[in-house]
């Protein structure tokens, strides 16, 4: 049997978090001799896919919503032993959808490979990153959605053939449209978020958050009161009651680090805080602190980084 | 308009997370219990849409005996009426099925749920509630606007919005922006006292063992000491993020 994974696109192209999920879904077959079946509508070359270990890709036109793409998948899956999805947006959706259709026992927000295949153990987070469970999941169809960033991609050595299907998407639910700001990194998949609070003073001073951001290739985020008051779309909060992300690097500006705002963001592998006060919670769970004005450490930060990045 | 909020009776925000000595469960010695905030917001939807256009609402949860006090919360904030499925659910395909066995016992024209529970964090229940009722699902929920037996509802997509279209009835996992903060409603005196004589019917189980179980809970690893860098010394964060931390 093998593993079936979700591979997302994006305006047509496969999504990073895809080639997580293929990555994902070989290191889970291997542990049982099983090959990997990537489903994806993106019509391109076997390669890229294969290169994370994809051994056969079904192209196929997936519907736009959870719900269609979940009964596609459902078909697909009779050809499986289980089921890797990443845990994006709509692979939020499509998870539980499918694991209702399809009776298979679903770990979301996934933080690790399986520990073990039979029974079937992962680790997952909880509490709001104040917690992690170890849970197991019956062998009938288990479906495992992840957590992005969280599993890192391993490159393989693969050949991949490509096969083309059809098979038709139904939804009750019609998309009437879908907006999507171009060019900017999506804050779920960020490999490094820079992050402002309320130590910023007004949506005026965002400029140079910005410009850190566009040095480091990151996504923008901030705390809650910020979106509340409307200095930022809510998009950008992150918290308990926000967006978690779990970036390699989150830097901090002028957020006191509430437990609500830690909630979200502890996960983040490398944490930096920017401060003015030396009390600031948030030091306590960084590891990296500067105490000092943003107004002054920002830009001297964006000039260091240029320097660097022009360096090496 | 016959509207369902399903809630979840979670840790508050502020908790501090312990648990039990054998590390199999979630100790709830200081803990205190809250209406889920996502949950929130969909019970406050619910209000405006009964105060626009006439209608019923119910508040459910899937729980021990326990849960009660915030069905009544609930119940104080405005619902008409609670339900409890006297359950201890060890899964969200548990609470789906139950929550569908009721559903399809009584007809409801909206089903508002939260995005996710902030205790185990699963963003299961509604979708999977939505594929077992075979019902429209729009989740992240952010705008929803009703017009004779047609919702119009945006939620958030990575990176933007979506818009969609269906017909009621249709599951919701609503978040902030379903209703904003500051309309949130609040139990008032009047409202905690006609609690007390709202209906609370507990009604039994009727779904078995689900296919997943929690082995075991720990902390996460706590961060090691953090590392001061002097604010005129820049190009020493820099040194470090790349040679120490290698996250640049
Ligand atoms: C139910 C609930 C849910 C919540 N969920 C979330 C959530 O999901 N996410 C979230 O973020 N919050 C959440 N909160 C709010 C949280 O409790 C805090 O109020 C919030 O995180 C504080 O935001 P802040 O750090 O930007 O602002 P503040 O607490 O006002 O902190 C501003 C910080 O900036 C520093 N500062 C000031 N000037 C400067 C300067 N020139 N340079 C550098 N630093 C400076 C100050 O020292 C201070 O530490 C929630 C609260 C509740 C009750
Ligand atoms: N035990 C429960 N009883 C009633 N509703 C629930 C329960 N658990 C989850 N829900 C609903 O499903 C939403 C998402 O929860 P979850 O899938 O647990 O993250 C919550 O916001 C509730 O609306």
């Amino acid at each position: 049997m093998s593993i079936l994974v979700f591979v997302e696109d994006w305006n047509g192209a496969y999504k990073k978090a895809s080639f997580e999920a293929v990555a994902y879904a070989k290191s889970w077959a291997t542990m049982n001799s099983n090959k990997v079946i990537a489903v994806t509508s993106v019509s391109a070359p076997a390669g890229e896919l294969a290169g994370y270990g994809a051994d056969h890709i079904i192209q196929i036109g997936l519907g736009s919503t959870a719900m269609g793409i979940a009964g596609q998948l459902k078909e697909l899956s009779a050809e499986a032993s289980g089921i890797v999805i990443a845990g994006t947006s709509l692979g939020r959706s499509l998870a539980p959808a499918l694991s209702a259709l399809t009776s298979g026992a679903l770990s979301t927000n996934t933080i690790s490979l399986p520990l073990s295949t039979s029974p079937l153990q992962l680790k997952r987070g909880a509490f709001s990153s104040k917690g992690i469970e170890t849970i197991e999941l019956d062998s009938t169809m288990p479906i495992v959605s992840f957590v992005p960033n969280s599993i890192g991609l391993e490159p393989v050595a693969g050949e991949g053939n490509l096969e083309s299907r059809e098979i038709s998407s139904n939804d009750a639910l019609e998309v009437l449209s879908t907006e999507v700001a171009s060019g900017k990194v999506a804050l779920p998949e960020a490999e490094a978020v820079v992050s402002a609070g309320r130590g910023l003073k007004g949506p005026e001073n965002w400029g140079m958050i910005e410009e850190l951001a566009d040095v480091l290739g990151a996504a923008t985020a901030c705390s809650k009161p910020v979106s509340d008051i409307g200095w930022r779309p809510h998009s950008e909060h992150v918290g308990q009651t926000g967006i978690q992300v779990n970036p390699n690097l989150y830097i901090a500006i002028g957020i006191s680090g509430a437990i609500q705002h830690l909630a979200g963001v502890s996960a983040s592998k490398t944490i930096v805080v920017v401060n003015t006060d030396p009390e600031a919670p948030f030091f306590k769970a960084a590891d990296y602190g500067i105490v000092g004005d943003a107004f002054e450490v920002v830009p001297k930060l964006v000039n260091a980084l240029r320097a660097f990045k022009a360096a090496s | 308009m016959n509207i369902l909020v399903c809630i979840s009776h979670v840790p508050d925000t502020t908790a501090k997370i312990n648990f039990t000595a054998d590390g199999t469960a979630l100790d709830p010695a200081g803990v205190q219990f809250v209406i889920n905030p996502y949950d929130e917001f969909g019970l406050t939807k619910a209000l405006h849409i009964k105060e626009a256009q006439g209608g019923t609402i119910t508040v459910i949860n899937v729980g021990p005996a326990t849960t009660e006090p915030t069905l009544r919360k609930a119940l104080a904030i405005g619902a008409d009426k609670a339900v409890r499925i006297d359950a201890i659910p060890m899964d969200a395909i548990t609470v789906a099925k139950e929550l569908k066995n009721h559903i399809s016992a009584n007809s409801y024209d909206l089903i508002i749920c939260g995005q996710e529970s902030i205790d185990y964090n699963g963003q299961q229940v509604p979708a999977m509630l939505a594929a077992l009722l075979e019902q429209p699902f729009a989740n992240a929920c952010v705008g929803l606007s009703l017009d004779n037996g047609t919702a119009t509802a945006t939620s958030e997509i990575d990176g933007g919005h979506a818009t969609y279209k269906a017909s009621l009835p249709m599951v919701i996992g609503g978040k902030k922006g379903l209703v904003e903060e500051k309309d949130l409603r609040i139990p008032n005196m009047r409202g905690i006292m006609s609690a007390r004589t709202k209906p609370l019917e507990v009604a039994p189980a009727t779904e078995g063992e689900g296919p997943t179980k929690p082995v075991s809970f720990e902390k996460p690893a706590g961060k090691a000491a953090v590392k001061m860098v002097d604010a005129e010394n820049v190009d020493e964060l820099v040194r470090l993020l790349h040679e120490e931390a290698k996250a640049i």
